[in-house]
Protein backbone atom coordinates (compact mmCIF):
# COMPACT_ATOMS: atom_id res chain seq x y z
CA UNK A 1 0.00 0.00 0.00
CA UNK A 2 1.03 3.61 -0.40
CA UNK A 3 1.07 6.04 2.53
CA UNK A 4 -2.48 7.33 1.95
CA UNK A 5 -3.90 3.81 1.85
CA UNK A 6 -1.95 2.82 4.95
CA UNK A 7 -3.25 5.78 6.95
CA UNK A 8 -6.85 5.16 5.87
CA UNK A 9 -6.50 1.45 6.66
CA UNK A 10 -5.16 2.20 10.13
CA UNK A 11 -7.82 4.83 10.79
CA UNK A 12 -10.60 2.47 9.80
CA UNK A 13 -9.21 -0.56 11.65
CA UNK A 14 -8.52 -2.54 8.48
CA UNK A 15 -5.50 -4.52 7.48
CA UNK A 16 -5.70 -3.33 3.93
CA UNK A 17 -7.73 -0.96 1.77
CA UNK A 18 -7.69 -0.28 -1.94
CA UNK A 19 -8.74 2.68 -4.11
CA UNK A 20 -12.47 3.04 -4.62
CA UNK A 21 -13.42 1.37 -1.33
CA UNK A 22 -15.49 3.42 1.07
CA UNK A 23 -14.29 3.22 4.66
CA UNK A 24 -15.63 4.58 7.91
CA UNK A 25 -12.59 6.09 9.56
CA UNK A 26 -11.82 7.38 13.04
CA UNK A 27 -10.61 10.97 12.92
CA UNK A 28 -7.41 11.76 14.82
CA UNK A 29 -7.77 15.54 14.77
CA UNK A 30 -10.51 17.92 13.59
CA UNK A 31 -10.02 21.62 12.95
CA UNK A 32 -12.38 24.55 12.32
CA UNK A 33 -11.81 28.28 11.88
CA UNK A 34 -13.90 31.42 12.27
CA UNK A 35 -15.58 31.08 8.85
CA UNK A 36 -16.54 27.41 9.06
CA UNK A 37 -16.67 27.02 12.84
CA UNK A 38 -19.88 28.96 13.59
CA UNK A 39 -21.84 26.94 11.02
CA UNK A 40 -20.32 23.74 12.43
CA UNK A 41 -21.36 24.72 15.94
CA UNK A 42 -24.89 25.70 14.94
CA UNK A 43 -25.26 22.39 13.09
CA UNK A 44 -23.68 20.36 15.92
CA UNK A 45 -26.43 21.42 18.31
CA UNK A 46 -29.12 20.72 15.70
CA UNK A 47 -28.09 17.05 15.64
CA UNK A 48 -29.26 16.78 19.22
CA UNK A 49 -26.04 15.92 21.02
CA UNK A 50 -24.56 18.05 23.75
CA UNK A 51 -20.92 16.97 24.07
CA UNK A 52 -18.19 16.63 21.46
CA UNK A 53 -16.77 13.15 20.99
CA UNK A 54 -13.30 14.06 22.27
CA UNK A 55 -12.36 17.61 23.19
CA UNK A 56 -8.62 16.85 23.01
CA UNK A 57 -8.92 16.08 19.31
CA UNK A 58 -10.53 19.36 18.29
CA UNK A 59 -8.63 22.50 17.31
CA UNK A 60 -10.35 25.86 16.81
CA UNK A 61 -8.52 28.80 15.27
CA UNK A 62 -9.70 32.34 14.64
CA UNK A 63 -7.83 33.36 11.52
CA UNK A 64 -9.90 34.52 8.57
CA UNK A 65 -11.14 37.82 9.88
CA UNK A 66 -8.85 38.70 12.76
CA UNK A 67 -8.85 40.95 14.59
CA UNK A 68 -12.58 41.23 13.89
CA UNK A 69 -12.99 43.54 10.90
CA UNK A 70 -16.68 44.12 11.52
CA UNK A 71 -19.32 43.63 14.17
CA UNK A 72 -20.58 40.63 12.17
CA UNK A 73 -17.17 38.95 12.31
CA UNK A 74 -16.96 39.73 16.01
CA UNK A 75 -20.25 37.87 16.49
CA UNK A 76 -18.84 34.84 14.67
CA UNK A 77 -15.74 34.91 16.86
CA UNK A 78 -17.95 35.08 19.92
CA UNK A 79 -19.78 31.90 18.84
CA UNK A 80 -16.47 30.01 18.50
CA UNK A 81 -15.08 31.37 21.78
CA UNK A 82 -18.23 30.40 23.67
CA UNK A 83 -18.24 26.89 22.22
CA UNK A 84 -14.57 26.37 23.08
CA UNK A 85 -15.38 27.32 26.66
CA UNK A 86 -18.58 25.27 26.89
CA UNK A 87 -16.94 22.17 25.46
CA UNK A 88 -13.67 22.73 27.29
CA UNK A 89 -11.61 22.65 24.09
CA UNK A 90 -7.97 22.99 25.12
CA UNK A 91 -6.69 23.88 21.66
CA UNK A 92 -8.50 27.11 20.97
CA UNK A 93 -6.30 29.80 19.40
CA UNK A 94 -7.62 33.30 19.85
CA UNK A 95 -6.33 36.51 18.30
CA UNK A 96 -2.67 36.98 19.22
CA UNK A 97 -2.04 33.34 20.06
CA UNK A 98 -2.35 31.51 16.76
CA UNK A 99 -2.50 32.71 13.19
CA UNK A 100 -3.51 31.05 9.94
CA UNK A 101 -5.09 27.74 10.94
CA UNK A 102 -2.90 25.38 8.90
CA UNK A 103 0.31 27.01 10.09
CA UNK A 104 -0.98 26.84 13.67
CA UNK A 105 -1.88 23.16 13.25
CA UNK A 106 1.63 22.20 12.21
CA UNK A 107 3.65 24.46 14.47
CA UNK A 108 1.63 23.64 17.58
CA UNK A 109 2.17 19.93 17.01
CA UNK A 110 -1.42 19.00 16.14
CA UNK A 111 -0.31 17.32 12.92
CA UNK A 112 1.59 14.09 13.33
CA UNK A 113 2.78 11.53 10.79
CA UNK A 114 0.36 8.66 10.22
CA UNK A 115 -2.73 10.54 11.41
CA UNK A 116 -6.04 11.23 9.69
CA UNK A 117 -6.92 14.89 10.07
CA UNK A 118 -10.01 16.63 8.78
CA UNK A 119 -10.37 20.38 8.68
CA UNK A 120 -13.26 22.59 7.71
CA UNK A 121 -11.02 24.40 5.26
CA UNK A 122 -9.98 23.27 1.82
CA UNK A 123 -6.26 23.71 2.46
CA UNK A 124 -6.26 21.00 5.12
CA UNK A 125 -4.36 18.95 2.53
CA UNK A 126 -1.29 20.91 3.72
CA UNK A 127 -0.69 18.37 6.52
CA UNK A 128 0.54 15.73 4.12
CA UNK A 129 3.88 17.54 4.30
CA UNK A 130 4.29 15.90 7.71
CA UNK A 131 3.10 12.51 6.50
CA UNK A 132 -0.48 12.89 7.75
CA UNK A 133 -3.58 12.39 5.62
CA UNK A 134 -5.27 15.80 5.81
CA UNK A 135 -8.41 16.59 3.90
CA UNK A 136 -10.91 19.44 3.77
CA UNK A 137 -14.58 19.01 4.60
CA UNK A 138 -17.57 21.29 5.11
CA UNK A 139 -19.27 22.50 8.25
CA UNK A 140 -22.15 20.02 8.40
CA UNK A 141 -19.81 17.12 7.94
CA UNK A 142 -17.58 18.60 10.64
CA UNK A 143 -20.57 18.82 12.98
CA UNK A 144 -21.04 15.08 12.46
CA UNK A 145 -17.34 14.53 13.19
CA UNK A 146 -17.64 16.63 16.36
CA UNK A 147 -20.53 14.38 17.38
CA UNK A 148 -19.15 10.97 16.36
CA UNK A 149 -15.42 11.24 15.66
CA UNK A 150 -16.04 9.33 12.45
CA UNK A 151 -16.24 10.10 8.75
CA UNK A 152 -16.83 8.07 5.60
CA UNK A 153 -14.14 8.42 2.99
CA UNK A 154 -13.51 6.89 -0.37
CA UNK A 155 -9.97 5.56 -0.61
CA UNK A 156 -8.46 7.69 -3.38
CA UNK A 157 -6.35 6.66 -6.32
CA UNK A 158 -2.88 8.16 -5.99
CA UNK A 159 -0.78 9.99 -8.55
CA UNK A 160 2.88 9.98 -7.66
CA UNK A 161 5.19 12.80 -8.69
CA UNK A 162 8.82 11.81 -8.79
CA UNK A 163 10.85 15.03 -8.78
CA UNK A 164 14.52 15.13 -9.73
CA UNK A 165 17.12 17.76 -10.66
CA UNK A 166 18.24 20.94 -8.94
CA UNK A 167 16.42 24.24 -8.58
CA UNK A 168 18.03 27.42 -9.88
CA UNK A 169 18.51 30.27 -7.40
CA UNK A 170 15.17 31.90 -6.50
CA UNK A 171 13.22 28.99 -8.01
CA UNK A 172 11.60 26.56 -5.60
CA UNK A 173 8.63 24.77 -4.12
CA UNK A 174 5.98 27.28 -5.22
CA UNK A 175 7.23 27.26 -8.81
CA UNK A 176 7.21 23.46 -8.80
CA UNK A 177 3.65 23.10 -7.55
CA UNK A 178 2.36 25.85 -9.89
CA UNK A 179 4.06 24.10 -12.78
CA UNK A 180 2.47 20.77 -11.80
CA UNK A 181 -1.02 22.33 -11.55
CA UNK A 182 -0.46 24.02 -14.90
CA UNK A 183 0.37 20.67 -16.43
CA UNK A 184 -2.40 18.52 -14.95
CA UNK A 185 -5.12 21.19 -14.70
CA UNK A 186 -7.47 22.44 -11.97
CA UNK A 187 -9.18 19.06 -11.84
CA UNK A 188 -6.14 16.99 -12.82
CA UNK A 189 -6.16 15.16 -9.50
CA UNK A 190 -9.86 15.40 -8.70
CA UNK A 191 -10.78 13.02 -5.83
CA UNK A 192 -7.21 11.70 -5.85
CA UNK A 193 -4.16 11.84 -3.61
CA UNK A 194 -1.00 13.48 -4.91
CA UNK A 195 2.12 11.90 -3.47
CA UNK A 196 5.38 13.82 -3.91
CA UNK A 197 8.66 11.98 -3.91
CA UNK A 198 12.14 11.97 -5.38
CA UNK A 199 15.46 13.62 -4.43
CA UNK A 200 14.13 17.19 -4.81
CA UNK A 201 11.40 16.55 -2.26
CA UNK A 202 13.76 14.68 0.07
CA UNK A 203 16.13 17.68 0.02
CA UNK A 204 13.34 20.13 0.77
CA UNK A 205 12.77 21.63 4.20
CA UNK A 206 9.41 21.19 5.91
CA UNK A 207 8.28 24.71 4.97
CA UNK A 208 8.67 24.03 1.25
CA UNK A 209 6.90 20.69 1.60
CA UNK A 210 4.00 22.48 3.26
CA UNK A 211 3.80 24.86 0.27
CA UNK A 212 3.60 21.93 -2.14
CA UNK A 213 1.01 19.88 -0.26
CA UNK A 214 -1.02 23.02 0.48
CA UNK A 215 -1.79 23.54 -3.19
CA UNK A 216 -2.80 19.95 -3.99
CA UNK A 217 -6.43 21.01 -3.61
CA UNK A 218 -5.96 23.48 -6.48
CA UNK A 219 -5.68 20.41 -8.73
CA UNK A 220 -8.79 18.99 -7.05
CA UNK A 221 -6.88 16.52 -4.87
CA UNK A 222 -8.21 15.02 -1.67
CA UNK A 223 -4.77 15.38 -0.18
CA UNK A 224 -1.14 16.06 -1.00
CA UNK A 225 1.27 13.85 0.86
CA UNK A 226 4.97 13.13 1.37
CA UNK A 227 6.55 10.18 3.16
CA UNK A 228 7.78 11.44 6.54
CA UNK A 229 11.54 11.40 7.13
CA UNK A 230 14.04 12.56 9.74
CA UNK A 231 13.38 16.22 8.86
CA UNK A 232 9.73 15.79 9.75
CA UNK A 233 10.56 13.93 12.94
CA UNK A 234 12.98 16.69 13.92
CA UNK A 235 10.32 19.32 13.19
CA UNK A 236 7.67 17.78 15.40
CA UNK A 237 9.96 16.46 18.14
CA UNK A 238 9.50 19.32 20.55
CA UNK A 239 5.98 20.18 19.45
CA UNK A 240 4.00 17.18 20.65
CA UNK A 241 4.11 14.52 23.30
CA UNK A 242 1.60 12.23 21.59
CA UNK A 243 2.80 8.85 20.47
CA UNK A 244 3.72 8.88 16.81
CA UNK A 245 3.42 5.98 14.38
CA UNK A 246 4.80 7.18 11.06
CA UNK A 247 3.63 5.30 7.99
CA UNK A 248 5.38 5.21 4.63
CA UNK A 249 4.62 3.93 1.17
CA UNK A 250 5.84 0.39 0.53
CA UNK A 251 8.47 -0.06 -2.14
CA UNK A 252 6.00 -1.94 -4.32
CA UNK A 253 3.00 0.31 -3.65
CA UNK A 254 0.67 0.85 -6.57
CA UNK A 255 -0.21 4.17 -8.16
CA UNK A 256 -2.70 5.25 -10.76
CA UNK A 257 0.23 6.86 -12.51
CA UNK A 258 3.73 8.10 -11.85
CA UNK A 259 4.80 11.42 -13.32
CA UNK A 260 8.54 12.17 -13.57
CA UNK A 261 9.63 15.78 -13.39
CA UNK A 262 13.02 17.48 -13.66
CA UNK A 263 13.24 20.95 -12.10
CA UNK A 264 16.72 21.88 -13.37
CA UNK A 265 15.47 24.12 -16.16
CA UNK A 266 12.33 25.29 -14.35
CA UNK A 267 11.80 29.06 -14.55
CA UNK A 268 9.87 30.96 -11.90
CA UNK A 269 6.19 30.22 -12.58
CA UNK A 270 3.17 32.53 -12.47
CA UNK A 271 -0.50 31.51 -12.38
CA UNK A 272 -2.31 34.13 -14.43
CA UNK A 273 -5.90 35.37 -13.98
CA UNK A 274 -8.31 33.84 -13.25
CA UNK A 275 -7.54 30.20 -12.62
CA UNK A 276 -4.74 28.47 -10.76
CA UNK A 277 -3.96 26.24 -13.73
CA UNK A 278 -3.39 29.16 -16.09
CA UNK A 279 0.34 28.89 -15.42
CA UNK A 280 3.07 30.55 -17.46
CA UNK A 281 6.81 30.94 -17.04
CA UNK A 282 7.59 34.40 -15.66
CA UNK A 283 9.30 35.38 -18.91
CA UNK A 284 5.91 35.41 -20.65
CA UNK A 285 4.32 37.89 -18.23
CA UNK A 286 7.34 39.95 -17.19
CA UNK A 287 6.66 43.66 -17.28
CA UNK A 288 2.97 43.41 -16.38
CA UNK A 289 2.35 46.45 -14.14
CA UNK A 290 1.11 45.76 -10.60
CA UNK A 291 -0.68 47.84 -7.98
CA UNK A 292 -0.15 45.47 -5.07
CA UNK A 293 2.19 42.70 -4.02
CA UNK A 294 1.16 40.32 -1.27
CA UNK A 295 3.22 37.84 0.73
CA UNK A 296 1.35 35.71 3.22
CA UNK A 297 -1.19 32.87 3.55
CA UNK A 298 -0.97 29.19 4.48
CA UNK A 299 0.87 28.65 1.20
CA UNK A 300 3.75 31.09 1.59
CA UNK A 301 3.67 33.12 4.79
CA UNK A 302 6.27 31.21 6.77
CA UNK A 303 9.59 32.45 8.16
CA UNK A 304 11.49 30.96 5.23
CA UNK A 305 9.28 32.93 2.83
CA UNK A 306 9.75 36.18 4.73
CA UNK A 307 13.53 35.62 4.80
CA UNK A 308 13.59 35.38 1.00
CA UNK A 309 11.49 38.53 0.68
CA UNK A 310 13.79 40.38 3.11
CA UNK A 311 16.89 39.21 1.25
CA UNK A 312 15.48 40.62 -1.98
CA UNK A 313 14.27 44.01 -0.71
CA UNK A 314 17.02 44.67 1.86
CA UNK A 315 18.37 48.21 1.56
CA UNK A 316 16.01 48.98 -1.32
CA UNK A 317 12.65 50.70 -1.67
CA UNK A 318 9.62 49.22 -3.31
CA UNK A 319 8.36 51.01 -6.40
CA UNK A 320 6.44 54.19 -5.74
CA UNK A 321 2.73 53.51 -6.25
CA UNK A 322 2.85 49.85 -5.24
CA UNK A 323 1.40 48.54 -1.98
CA UNK A 324 3.50 45.74 -0.57
CA UNK A 325 1.49 43.82 2.04
CA UNK A 326 3.24 41.22 4.17
CA UNK A 327 1.22 38.98 6.47
CA UNK A 328 3.20 36.49 8.57
CA UNK A 329 1.30 33.20 8.69
CA UNK A 330 1.31 32.93 12.47
CA UNK A 331 2.17 34.61 15.70
CA UNK A 332 5.22 32.34 15.97
CA UNK A 333 6.37 33.35 12.49
CA UNK A 334 5.71 37.00 13.34
CA UNK A 335 7.84 36.82 16.50
CA UNK A 336 10.65 34.97 14.74
CA UNK A 337 10.65 37.53 11.92
CA UNK A 338 10.70 40.30 14.52
CA UNK A 339 13.70 38.75 16.30
CA UNK A 340 15.60 38.27 13.06
CA UNK A 341 15.08 41.88 12.02
CA UNK A 342 13.07 40.77 9.00
CA UNK A 343 10.03 42.87 9.82
CA UNK A 344 12.28 45.91 10.09
CA UNK A 345 13.94 45.19 6.74
CA UNK A 346 10.57 44.75 5.07
CA UNK A 347 9.02 47.82 6.71
CA UNK A 348 12.03 49.96 5.77
CA UNK A 349 11.61 48.90 2.16
CA UNK A 350 8.03 50.13 2.30
CA UNK A 351 6.11 46.97 3.19
CA UNK A 352 2.95 47.21 5.23
CA UNK A 353 3.35 44.35 7.70
CA UNK A 354 0.06 43.10 9.10
CA UNK A 355 -0.86 40.74 11.89
CA UNK A 356 -1.27 37.03 11.03
CA UNK A 357 -4.59 36.47 9.22
CA UNK A 358 -6.08 34.92 6.08
CA UNK A 359 -7.33 38.48 5.33
CA UNK A 360 -6.07 39.53 1.91
CA UNK A 361 -5.67 36.01 0.50
CA UNK A 362 -9.33 35.14 0.72
CA UNK A 363 -10.63 38.63 0.07
CA UNK A 364 -11.80 39.20 3.62
CA UNK A 365 -9.96 42.35 4.65
CA UNK A 366 -6.51 43.93 4.95
CA UNK A 367 -5.47 44.48 1.36
CA UNK A 368 -8.39 44.11 -1.06
CA UNK A 369 -8.30 45.25 -4.66
CA UNK A 370 -10.32 47.85 -6.54
CA UNK A 371 -11.73 47.51 -10.03
CA UNK A 372 -9.00 47.39 -12.65
CA UNK A 373 -6.19 46.76 -10.16
CA UNK A 374 -3.57 44.01 -10.40
CA UNK A 375 -1.94 42.10 -7.58
CA UNK A 376 0.86 39.56 -7.53
CA UNK A 377 0.41 37.26 -4.58
CA UNK A 378 2.20 34.40 -2.85
CA UNK A 379 -1.18 32.89 -1.93
CA UNK A 380 -3.10 30.03 -3.53
CA UNK A 381 -6.10 31.28 -5.52
CA UNK A 382 -6.61 33.86 -8.22
CA UNK A 383 -10.30 33.29 -9.00
CA UNK A 384 -12.45 36.17 -10.23
CA UNK A 385 -13.25 38.36 -7.23
CA UNK A 386 -11.03 36.36 -4.89
CA UNK A 387 -9.17 39.39 -3.49
CA UNK A 388 -11.86 42.03 -3.81
CA UNK A 389 -13.35 43.47 -6.99
CA UNK A 390 -14.39 40.93 -9.64
CA UNK A 391 -12.69 43.32 -12.05
CA UNK A 392 -9.30 43.04 -10.34
CA UNK A 393 -6.60 40.64 -11.50
CA UNK A 394 -4.53 38.30 -9.35
CA UNK A 395 -1.29 36.60 -10.38
CA UNK A 396 0.12 33.86 -8.14
CA UNK A 397 3.84 33.38 -7.69
CA UNK A 398 6.60 32.55 -5.23
CA UNK A 399 7.61 34.96 -2.45
CA UNK A 400 10.82 35.69 -4.40
CA UNK A 401 8.90 36.66 -7.53
CA UNK A 402 6.43 38.73 -5.49
CA UNK A 403 9.20 40.61 -3.65
CA UNK A 404 11.10 41.27 -6.88
CA UNK A 405 7.90 42.51 -8.52
CA UNK A 406 7.23 44.84 -5.56
CA UNK A 407 10.61 46.49 -6.16
CA UNK A 408 10.06 46.99 -9.87
CA UNK A 409 6.34 47.71 -9.86
CA UNK A 410 5.83 45.08 -12.51
CA UNK A 411 6.01 41.30 -12.70
CA UNK A 412 9.72 40.56 -12.43
CA UNK A 413 11.95 37.51 -12.64
CA UNK A 414 13.78 37.43 -9.28
CA UNK A 415 16.83 35.89 -10.96
CA UNK A 416 17.35 39.08 -12.96
CA UNK A 417 17.45 41.63 -10.14
CA UNK B 1 -36.52 10.29 -6.08
CA UNK B 2 -37.19 12.67 -8.96
CA UNK B 3 -36.39 16.34 -9.41
CA UNK B 4 -37.79 18.52 -12.17
CA UNK B 5 -36.98 22.03 -13.31
CA UNK B 6 -35.72 24.38 -15.99
CA UNK B 7 -32.00 24.34 -16.66
CA UNK B 8 -29.68 27.27 -16.02
CA UNK B 9 -26.40 26.49 -17.74
CA UNK B 10 -22.85 27.44 -16.71
CA UNK B 11 -19.40 26.31 -17.94
CA UNK B 12 -16.37 24.52 -16.49
CA UNK B 13 -14.57 25.13 -13.18
CA UNK B 14 -17.28 27.20 -11.51
CA UNK B 15 -15.55 27.95 -8.18
CA UNK B 16 -16.94 28.66 -4.72
CA UNK B 17 -15.70 32.26 -4.81
CA UNK B 18 -18.10 33.03 -7.65
CA UNK B 19 -20.89 30.85 -6.21
CA UNK B 20 -20.78 32.94 -3.04
CA UNK B 21 -18.14 35.70 -2.79
CA UNK B 22 -16.21 35.78 0.49
CA UNK B 23 -17.64 39.13 1.56
CA UNK B 24 -20.91 37.36 2.36
CA UNK B 25 -19.36 34.67 4.56
CA UNK B 26 -20.06 36.62 7.72
CA UNK B 27 -23.72 35.70 7.48
CA UNK B 28 -25.19 32.34 8.43
CA UNK B 29 -28.69 33.25 7.22
CA UNK B 30 -29.56 30.99 4.24
CA UNK B 31 -32.07 33.42 2.75
CA UNK B 32 -29.49 36.20 2.82
CA UNK B 33 -26.84 33.96 1.24
CA UNK B 34 -29.38 32.93 -1.41
CA UNK B 35 -29.69 36.53 -2.64
CA UNK B 36 -26.01 36.49 -3.62
CA UNK B 37 -25.84 33.00 -5.15
CA UNK B 38 -23.71 32.90 -8.31
CA UNK B 39 -23.16 36.63 -7.99
CA UNK B 40 -19.62 36.30 -9.28
CA UNK B 41 -20.93 35.15 -12.67
CA UNK B 42 -24.51 36.31 -12.97
CA UNK B 43 -26.04 39.15 -10.99
CA UNK B 44 -29.55 38.12 -12.05
CA UNK B 45 -29.25 34.51 -10.89
CA UNK B 46 -31.39 34.93 -7.80
CA UNK B 47 -34.25 36.32 -9.87
CA UNK B 48 -33.92 33.54 -12.44
CA UNK B 49 -33.69 30.71 -9.92
CA UNK B 50 -36.75 31.61 -7.87
CA UNK B 51 -39.43 29.00 -8.11
CA UNK B 52 -36.98 26.19 -8.68
CA UNK B 53 -34.36 25.36 -11.30
CA UNK B 54 -31.75 22.78 -12.14
CA UNK B 55 -28.23 24.12 -12.37
CA UNK B 56 -26.23 22.57 -15.21
CA UNK B 57 -22.46 22.90 -15.47
CA UNK B 58 -19.32 21.44 -16.96
CA UNK B 59 -16.22 20.04 -15.31
CA UNK B 60 -15.10 20.51 -11.69
CA UNK B 61 -18.17 22.37 -10.41
CA UNK B 62 -17.63 23.89 -6.96
CA UNK B 63 -13.84 23.90 -6.95
CA UNK B 64 -12.05 26.02 -4.39
CA UNK B 65 -12.87 26.54 -0.77
CA UNK B 66 -14.73 24.32 1.68
CA UNK B 67 -17.37 26.97 2.38
CA UNK B 68 -20.69 25.25 2.84
CA UNK B 69 -22.24 28.65 2.26
CA UNK B 70 -21.91 27.80 -1.47
CA UNK B 71 -24.38 24.88 -1.68
CA UNK B 72 -26.57 26.56 0.97
CA UNK B 73 -26.82 29.70 -1.17
CA UNK B 74 -27.73 27.65 -4.24
CA UNK B 75 -30.28 25.50 -2.44
CA UNK B 76 -32.07 28.44 -0.87
CA UNK B 77 -31.99 30.44 -4.10
CA UNK B 78 -34.14 27.70 -5.63
CA UNK B 79 -31.67 25.24 -7.11
CA UNK B 80 -33.28 21.80 -6.80
CA UNK B 81 -30.37 19.84 -8.16
CA UNK B 82 -26.95 20.46 -9.69
CA UNK B 83 -26.06 18.33 -12.71
CA UNK B 84 -22.44 18.67 -13.83
CA UNK B 85 -19.92 16.75 -15.88
CA UNK B 86 -17.89 16.45 -12.67
CA UNK B 87 -17.67 18.02 -9.22
CA UNK B 88 -14.92 19.18 -6.90
CA UNK B 89 -14.97 16.80 -3.98
CA UNK B 90 -15.62 19.11 -1.01
CA UNK B 91 -18.53 20.83 -2.75
CA UNK B 92 -19.94 17.43 -3.68
CA UNK B 93 -19.93 16.22 -0.08
CA UNK B 94 -21.22 19.54 1.24
CA UNK B 95 -24.15 19.53 -1.17
CA UNK B 96 -25.19 16.03 -0.14
CA UNK B 97 -24.79 16.89 3.52
CA UNK B 98 -27.15 19.85 3.27
CA UNK B 99 -29.62 17.91 1.13
CA UNK B 100 -28.90 19.44 -2.27
CA UNK B 101 -28.89 16.65 -4.86
CA UNK B 102 -25.80 16.50 -7.07
CA UNK B 103 -25.57 14.30 -10.12
CA UNK B 104 -22.65 13.62 -12.44
CA UNK B 105 -23.48 13.36 -16.12
CA UNK B 106 -20.64 13.48 -18.67
CA UNK B 107 -22.84 14.63 -21.58
CA UNK B 108 -25.00 17.16 -19.75
CA UNK B 109 -23.37 20.37 -20.99
CA UNK B 110 -23.34 19.28 -24.59
CA UNK B 111 -26.99 18.20 -24.56
CA UNK B 112 -28.59 21.00 -22.53
CA UNK B 113 -29.57 24.55 -23.44
CA UNK B 114 -30.65 27.27 -21.08
CA UNK B 115 -34.31 26.86 -20.23
CA UNK B 116 -34.60 23.17 -21.17
CA UNK B 117 -36.97 21.28 -18.89
CA UNK B 118 -35.07 18.48 -17.13
CA UNK B 119 -36.30 15.51 -15.11
CA UNK B 120 -33.63 13.92 -12.94
CA UNK B 121 -34.12 10.49 -11.45
CA UNK B 122 -31.57 10.27 -8.63
CA UNK B 123 -31.98 6.61 -7.76
CA UNK B 124 -31.79 5.45 -11.38
CA UNK B 125 -29.11 7.89 -12.47
CA UNK B 126 -31.11 9.02 -15.44
CA UNK B 127 -31.82 12.48 -16.79
CA UNK B 128 -34.61 13.21 -19.26
CA UNK B 129 -34.42 16.41 -21.26
CA UNK B 130 -38.16 16.93 -21.79
CA UNK B 131 -37.65 19.87 -24.14
CA UNK B 132 -35.32 18.01 -26.50
CA UNK B 133 -36.80 14.59 -25.79
CA UNK B 134 -33.45 13.04 -24.84
CA UNK B 135 -32.43 10.51 -22.24
CA UNK B 136 -28.99 10.91 -20.64
CA UNK B 137 -27.11 8.48 -18.46
CA UNK B 138 -25.89 9.92 -15.17
CA UNK B 139 -24.08 8.54 -12.15
CA UNK B 140 -26.19 6.54 -9.73
CA UNK B 141 -25.97 7.66 -6.14
CA UNK B 142 -25.18 4.87 -3.65
CA UNK B 143 -28.06 4.05 -1.32
CA UNK B 144 -26.49 5.56 1.81
CA UNK B 145 -26.08 8.88 0.00
CA UNK B 146 -29.66 8.73 -1.26
CA UNK B 147 -30.74 8.18 2.33
CA UNK B 148 -28.96 11.36 3.42
CA UNK B 149 -30.47 13.38 0.56
CA UNK B 150 -33.96 12.05 1.10
CA UNK B 151 -33.72 12.87 4.82
CA UNK B 152 -33.00 16.45 3.74
CA UNK B 153 -29.33 16.33 4.72
CA UNK B 154 -26.90 14.84 7.18
CA UNK B 155 -28.36 16.54 10.26
CA UNK B 156 -31.83 15.09 9.71
CA UNK B 157 -30.26 11.76 8.81
CA UNK B 158 -28.30 11.65 12.08
CA UNK B 159 -31.30 12.86 14.09
CA UNK B 160 -33.34 9.96 12.71
CA UNK B 161 -30.53 7.57 13.58
CA UNK B 162 -30.35 9.01 17.09
CA UNK B 163 -34.10 8.64 17.56
CA UNK B 164 -34.13 5.10 16.21
CA UNK B 165 -31.07 3.69 17.95
CA UNK B 166 -30.61 6.05 20.89
CA UNK B 167 -27.02 6.71 19.75
CA UNK B 168 -25.10 7.89 16.69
Amino acid sequence: MNISEKILARASGRKEVSPGEIVEANVDMAMVNDITGPLTIETFYKIGVSKVWDNSRIVMVLDHQVPADSAKSAELHKIVRRFAKEQNIPYFYDVGFGGVCHQVMVEKGHVRPGELIVGADSHTCTYGALGAFGTGIGSTEMAAVFATGKIWLKVPETIKFNVVGEFQKFVGAKDLILSIIGQIGADGANYKAMEFDGPVIKNMNVSDRLTICNMAVEAGAKTGIINPDEKVMAYIKNRTDRQITPLKSDAGASYEKIIDLDVSSLEPQVACPSSVDNVKPVSEVEGTPIDQAFIGSCTNGRIEDLRIAAEIVKGKKIKNGVRFIVTPASHEVYLQALREGILETLAEAGACVSNPTCGACFGGHMGLLAEGETCISSSNRNFTGRMGSPKAKVYLASPATVAASALKGEITDPRRL
Amino acid sequence: MEVKGKAIVFGDHVNTDVIIPSKYLTTLDPSELAKHAMEGLDLTFYEKARGGVILVAGKNFGCGSSREHAPIALKHAGVRCVVAESFARIFYRNAINIGLPVVECPSILEKTSNGDELLVNLAEGEIVNLTKNLRLQASKLPSFILEIISAGGLVEHLKRRLEKHGKL
